[in-house]
């Protein structure tokens, strides 16, 4: 509707600046559309300076490898509340530091950060996803995987279906939710399954973990392939059913800083702090396994 | 256009209000991995997501037409106490996020919600059905129908109805031929707006119908899935919902002078089909 009703809009004003060229003044109203887009551009570029204040600052912190000033940390959704807690004992161990974090799944974030998104760290949920920002040449060294990931089933707490197993899942009738093999829980899911030489007939292939859970919490869903700190993290809201062959969907978490961050020793810093013995102890309490 | 009636400035910032939603269209164009656009949209699962997306939103449009035109009609010509208020109240779709209509339907239709608990010891499973999308798509798209319809109707006022009347028409007389057609213009661009939001309903489906090739993942939600691994794909499925949009847009744009001419069922066309020009 819009698009139909103002495109016309943008020709015709053109032929009216053009036939009035002769007799009226058009410089002014042509003046003024350049006008206003520099407007507009100024207000972008507003924006980004606190960035690059920050970044000024920053390169001379790293030349004396000094650790503070604020980092942007892009991690996987399945990391929520471990980096939650991870930036805070960060900032508390380097006073002058500050984490910033978003959390989305790992193809989004891969995608901000080749379309140019100010991050200084990346935490993936797999290595398949890690390798696109590789191949764009955007690591500051090389990643390193700090943790793994397998898949539970959930269930309702009730588990209205029945369900102990995989092969229960896969029983006519059950609903059972998993992720789209687009994404890395989709991909583990058919790895398990085909491991276990059950043949699922899921109700929907979700595109994130968080939406298989959320049908499986509302009680929608009977049964849903999540992982098992997605579970943990869940509380009572659902139960975890081990797979036999979860081993086969293992995913492997990699980390890395990344070459355009200002803010490298703090960035390398971050890293080594989530690989390191106090990183290692968070994520273990959470779930998930060593690499 | 004459642009001499406005101060320039207004049309600058027009045009600036143009460019900021064509650019980024022109943007997405200019992304597109033209070798690949044919086999790309062609796939199985875009064929499956476009004629899903299609049969869905023709359907939601049904329903909205169906609906939508009594709550419009009861909106614009009865008054009793709380009108008001449950105008807002019908309207509150078009400004909630989709997502949070996804959880009200969820937990209206759900397997254990209000109704849905009901539907489902009857046999009737809505969760992950087509069903559930069309719902989704009838929730959000119903107020744009309503809002277009109703503001017509009080444009267009009673005095053609009330002169019906004192003629001897009955109640459903006057709706029928002098209402309807009076409006149906409104009603054409109305549903088409209705027909466009159920095309690009995102939030509300993922939330309450899920995603699966064929019954569930409509366009919108097969161009989400796709952007994870063939950002190609996705740019080139974007495009086909923007062409599929404007199609549709430019339609109406004909249909609506079209039938605001159309003579068909009125004994006097001519006089009051000039009233529906103003509503715009």
């Amino acid at each position: 509707m819009i698009i139909a009703r103002l495109a016309p809009g943008v020709r015709s004003h053109g032929r009216d600046a053009r036939r009035g060229r002769p007799g009226r003044t058009p410089g002014r109203q042509l003046c003024a559309v350049p006008a206003a887009v520099a407007f507009i551009v100024l207000l972008l570029t507003g924006c980004g300076g606190a960035r690059d204040a920050t970044g000024a600052g920053g390169s001379a912190a790293a030349d004396g490898a000094e650790i503070d000033g604020s980092i942007t940390v892009f991690a996987a959704a399945s990391l929520t509340s471990t980096f939650t807690d991870l930036a805070g004992r960060f900032e508390d161990g380097h006073p002058g530091t500050e984490v910033r974090l978003t959390f989305a799944g790992s193809s989004d974030l891969v995608t901000q950060i080749i379309e140019g998104a100010p991050a200084d760290v990346f935490a993936s949920a797999d290595t398949r996803t890690m390798q696109r920002v590789s191949d764009e040449g955007l690591l500051a060294g090389t990643a390193v995987d700090f943790a793994t990931n397998t898949l539970q089933l959930a269930v309702p707490p009730d588990n209205p279906a029945g369900i102990s197993s995989l092969a229960d899942a896969a029983r006519p009738g059950v609903k059972t939710v998993v992720c789209a093999e687009q994404v890395p829980c989709g991909a583990a899911a058919v790895a398990v399954a085909d491991a276990e030489g059950v043949d699922l007939d899921p109700v929907s292939e979700e595109s994130s973990v968080t939406d298989v859970l959320g049908k499986v919490t509302s009680g929608e869903a009977d049964a849903g392939l999540v992982y098992g700190t997605d579970v943990r993290a869940a509380g009572g809201s659902v139960l975890g059913i081990d797979l036999a062959e979860a081993g086969a969907g293992a995913t492997t978490y990699p980390i890395t800083a990344l070459a355009e961050s200002p803010e490298a020793a703090t960035a390398q810093a971050f890293v080594d702090f989530v690989t390191g013995p106090e990183g290692r102890a968070v994520l273990t309490a959470a779930g998930f396994g060593a690499p | 256009m004459n642009t001499a009636a406005l101060p320039r400035w207004v049309v600058a910032a027009a045009v600036v209000g143009a460019v900021f939603v064509v650019l980024p269209l022109a943007a997405m164009t200019l992304r597109i991995d033209w070798p690949r656009f044919i086999p790309l949209v062609t796939s199985e699962g875009a064929r499956a997501a476009l004629l899903l997306s299609l049969r869905t939103s023709v359907s939601a449009t049904i329903l909205c037409v169906l609906f939508g035109v009594p709550l419009a009609l009861v909106l614009a010509r009865t008054s009793f106490p709380g009108r008001r208020f449950v105008r807002s109240l019908v309207l509150l779709p078009l400004v909630l996020p989709p997502v949070v209509g996804g959880i009200a339907l969820l937990y209206t239709f759900g397997r254990r919600g209000l109704i849905g608990s009901g539907l489902a010891s009857l046999g009737i499973d809505v969760a992950f059905s087509t069903t559930a999308v069309v719902l989704a798509q009838a929730f959000v798209a119903l107020p744009f129908l309503v809002l277009s319809l109703e503001g017509a109707l009080r444009t267009v006022g009673t005095r053609y109805e009330a002169v019906g009347a004192t003629l001897g028409a009955g109640r459903w007389t006057v709706l029928r031929r002098i209402t309807l057609p009076l409006v149906l213009p409104a009603l054409v661009s109305g549903a088409v707006l209705s027909f466009a939001r159920a095309l690009g309903e995102f939030g509300a489906t993922l939330t309450f119908a899920g995603s699966l090739q064929g019954s569930t993942r409509t366009l919108p939600l097969e161009i989400y899935l796709q952007r994870e691994t063939d950002p190609d794909a996705a740019v080139a499925l974007s495009l086909v919902l923007v062409v599929v949009a404007v199609v549709v847009v430019g339609v109406a744009h004909r249909v609506r002078p079209l039938g605001s001419l159309d003579p068909r069922g009125t004994a006097s066309p001519k006089a009051p089909a000039a009233a529906p020009g103003r509503v715009d």
